[in-house]
């Protein structure tokens, strides 16, 4: 699976807005460009993120070509409940990446 | 006695501001301090910064055994936590093995080809890359501290001779820029002096991690001047040269760069 750096707290407030911020290894290659042979190299991006809070979707992100490689997102959330954060990255090529974080909220 | 302790004091004092005028007297500074507040809390959120990612692949390669001599990184160097601390802050070095300077990354290959018999991995691949950022960043804050080496002097002198020679259509030397002209502006782009604190660095155009290596070609191709091919003798000397340039630097790999 593709490396993964997840930064959200593990523990939180409740009603308290919260950053997390998720960085994952892809190449994002356009479709656009030609290869050292001149052929076009086929298009392999990552097409969609979600966030789920306890399997409650609190994000979700649709991605594009012009989006540069190793993306890097950042979204709040309000903390409503202790739990898990998972991540989904899914794209071409069958790509699927998980992650898990878990947070306590007081 | 009196006058003795005085004469204590003001020597006290003078050797105190002397000391605080040879640091003040050294302008060097890493390409992180001409980046921007976005960029450098990019580089020092481990979170964050991309070539992390790298450093990852480069942990887990490092206990995983490869070759005919099915031995790991981690069977000889143990943690590397421990035993790579202040090493990439004191390459290029002499080969224990050939007696001839390497960088970084020819050294992790001298242990694929002697130590593991793997065959050596592909210049600028993610997984060389990885492996030279994962041992890079156990110096990370220590100083640059090149060995004293009587080969390693020769290389050094020149790269010196290089980083001086003007060169390409352009018809610029490194000096030209990083020696007599850091600060100022390129394009959009700062003119950093040039010091090889934070490689390999994940540079944001090349939306990848890459090595001095790559960096120096990039300024070679900038000059309009053909590149060296990537086995040239000529980047192990400039590489050591700037090293040396750099002296006493604390290290800030793996870094982001615009």
């Amino acid at each position: 699976m593709a490396n993964v750096l997840v930064n959200a707290p593990r523990t939180a407030k409740k009603g308290q807005v919260v950053e997390i911020k998720a960085l994952i290894m892809h190449v994002m290659e356009t479709g656009y460009r030609p290869g050292t042979n001149g052929r076009i190299i086929p298009r392999n991006i990552i097409q969609d993120f979600t966030a789920t809070w306890n399997g409650r979707e609190i994000f979700r992100m649709r991605m594009s070509p012009a989006i540069a490689a190793n993306p890097f997102v950042s979204f709040s959330a309000v903390a409503s409940e202790s739990g898990i954060i998972a991540f989904r990255w899914s794209g071409d090529a069958g790509f699927v990446a998980e992650h898990q974080v878990a947070i306590t909220v007081t | 006695m009196r006058s003795l302790r005085l004469a204590a004091v003001l020597l006290a004092v003078f050797t105190g501001s002397l000391a605080l005028a040879l640091a003040q007297g050294d302008s060097r500074h890493s390409g992180y301090q001409d980046m921007g507040p976005a960029l450098r809390k990019m580089q020092d959120d481990d979170t964050a910064n991309p070539a992390m990612l790298f450093v990852q692949s480069g942990e887990a390669l490092w206990s995983q055994k490869a070759g005919a001599a099915g031995k790991s990184c981690a069977d000889c160097h143990q943690h590397a936590t421990v035993s790579m601390k202040g090493v990439a802050a004191r390459y290029p070095a002499v080969a224990g093995e050939t007696g001839e300077p390497v960088d970084l990354e020819g050294r992790i290959n001298l242990c694929r080809t002697n130590h593991q018999q793997a065959p050596a991995l592909a210049t600028e691949s993610d997984e060389l890359l990885g492996l030279s950022a994962y041992v890079a960043l156990q110096s990370r804050g220590q100083p640059i501290a090149p060995p004293n080496d009587v080969q390693l002097a020769a290389l050094r002198a020149k790269g010196a001779e290089i980083f001086r020679q003007r060169q390409g259509q352009l018809n610029l030397s490194c000096a030209n820029c990083h020696d007599d002209n850091p600060g100022k502006k390129l394009a959009g782009a700062t003119i950093p002096q040039g010091h090889p604190t934070g490689y390999p660095i994940y540079r944001l155009e090349w939306q990848a991690l890459g090595s001095l290596k790559r960096r120096l070609r990039n300024c070679v191709v900038g000059t309009r001047a053909e590149a060296w091919p990537f086995d040239a003798a000529e980047y192990l000397a400039l590489e050591s040269y700037l090293m040396e340039r750099a002296r006493g630097m604390a290290m800030d790999a793996p870094g982001v760069r615009p």
